[in-house]
């Protein structure tokens, strides 16, 4: 067993933390006070070939699961709700990709692998959280149209979303559609107000009689929860995974450089025992996240099934170690830590998120007995 | 054939407690096979056979039993040796 990086794959990871040190870092607090991330930033991404590269590749060049884990785990580490943004896209990229009619990949597959069109993905409603097999959405036919109707709400970048991913019933059955957001009887309002991903431009929105063409049929009713949705999550949990390790290693960076400066009792804060231990809690909390992400990431290359459960695996310790080291980033700050002056409040808030998104903690420990795993 | 309904009843046998699961019985109605089984076993047959469940080959059918599944790879594989219809 060999466990390290290919040298294209630490070259690429190079690439992706200059970037993130360029382009993320120095907005990523304005960004959260704003509630928004810059139009400058998506148009970034756009032009580095960031956005939907899981499926189109950076610039014609191919991205392994791996890759793609190193490019979100960097993005997270400068903020959580531009990574979001990326989650999403690719999720419903390899959504389409994976479950779209050849007619659909033909009209959208490359808008979207280009970031050209921004895409959301509606499964959360009002009263409908985890339990989204039992969406109240409602789609019908109509001659050549389904009519949606029904409300979605948390939907990460709807307020900016070009196109979505909907999940709703059709004749009582879990079918997913694509819904542009110029379909008649579409609108949205943004949500403010969030604890963390605050950036993430999150929308409650309306389908009232909204009509979209019969081709715009993702996958076959029925199918639209079990197979279409349950591959974006999948990939959502895999992102999310590493995104919750790009928190852990944003917090360890803050806390080596602060305690390495900050004196109390006449000696810099890292020489105190008790500060050790918690920067060796968040060391090896990185390391064991990052591995068990790389060991999902491995499996999903070689297109293994086990790559559902090791990913559940992976986002399950990556989120909990996430929050658990935020806490003791703001801890190890002091005062300094509750303060907005320094990024690890937000790096706490953040993390708390990614143990709610794509399938909580409690979901995860329902749902991980139940896949085995196999031996390592 | 029947060495292909041996492995889907191993691959599946990992997620029904190991309890017996007869060739024709419904792997949905059962319970043994949730969303996240249903993905694990796409990923299963298009690897183990060697074939690509496409979004047209989404039917209930298909998958319902151990039986369906095998006669499902059985038509796609005879599907990718037939030679392409000239317009």
């Amino acid at each position: 067993m060999q466990v390290e990086f290919s040298s294209q794959q630490r070259q690429q990871r190079e690439r992706f933390r200059s970037f993130v040190q360029e382009h993320i870092c120095p907005c990523a607090a304005d960004w959260d006070r704003q509630e928004a991330i810059s139009s400058e930033i998506i148009e970034q991404l756009r032009s580095h070939g960031y956005l939907g590269c899981l499926v189109s590749g950076i610039r014609g060049e191919p991205v392994d699961a791996i890759t793609y884990g190193l490019l979100t785990e960097e993005i997270a580490r400068g903020c959580s709700s531009v990574r979001s943004l990326l989650t999403v896209q690719d999720m419903v990229a390899l959504g389409i990709c994976r479950w779209g009619s050849s007619e659909l990949k033909d009209e959208f597959g490359a808008a979207i692998g280009n970031g050209e069109l921004l895409c959301g993905l509606a499964i959360s409603e009002p009263e409908t959280g985890s339990d989204a097999s039992n969406v109240k959405t409602e789609a019908r036919r109509e001659g050549d149209e389904y009519v949606l109707c029904g409300r979605k709400k948390w939907i990460t970048f709807g307020q900016i979303a070009d196109l979505l991913l909907v999940l709703a019933r059709f004749e009582d059955k879990p079918t997913a559609f694509l819904v542009p957001r110029t379909a008649p009887g579409f609108t949205r309002r943004p949500l403010k107000g969030l604890l963390g991903v605050k950036a993430s431009m999150l929308a409650e929105i309306e389908f009232n009689g909204c009509r979209i063409p019969r081709r715009y049929l993702v996958g076959k009713p029925g199918f639209g929860y079990s197979h279409v949705i349950a591959t974006t999550l999948d990939l959502g949990r895999y992102s999310v995974a590493w995104g919750a390790v790009g928190i852990i290693q944003a917090c360890l960076d803050s806390c080596l450089e602060y305690t390495a400066k900050r004196k109390q009792f006449g000696v810099e804060i890292q020489e105190h025992q008790l500060i050790r231990r918690k920067l060796t809690e968040m060391i090896a909390a990185v390391r064991a996240a990052r591995l068990l992400c790389c060991r999902a990431g491995y499996l999903r290359d070689r297109k293994d099934p086990a790559a559902v459960p090791e990913t559940l695996v992976a986002k399950y310790f990556a989120s909990k170690a996430a929050v658990r080291s935020a806490s003791d980033a703001v801890q190890l700050h002091g005062a300094n830590g509750l303060s907005d002056e320094f990024p690890v409040s937000r790096y706490l808030r953040d993390a708390k998120v990614t143990e709610i998104i794509e399938g909580s903690t409690q979901i995860q420990q329902i749902t991980i007995p139940q896949c085995p795993l196999p031996e390592l | 054939m029947d060495d292909k309904k041996t492995k889907i009843r191993t691959f599946l046998a990992r997620f029904s407690r190991n309890h017996q699961i007869s060739d024709d019985a419904d792997i949905f109605a059962s319970g043994t096979v949730h969303s996240l089984v249903a993905l694990q076993l796409i990923s299963f047959i298009e690897k183990e056979f060697e074939i690509v469940v496409a979004d047209e080959d989404l039917e209930p059918e298909n998958f319902r039993s151990i039986n369906n599944i095998v006669a499902f790879i059985e038509r796609k594989a005879a599907a990718l040796l037939r030679p392409p219809v000239m317009a």
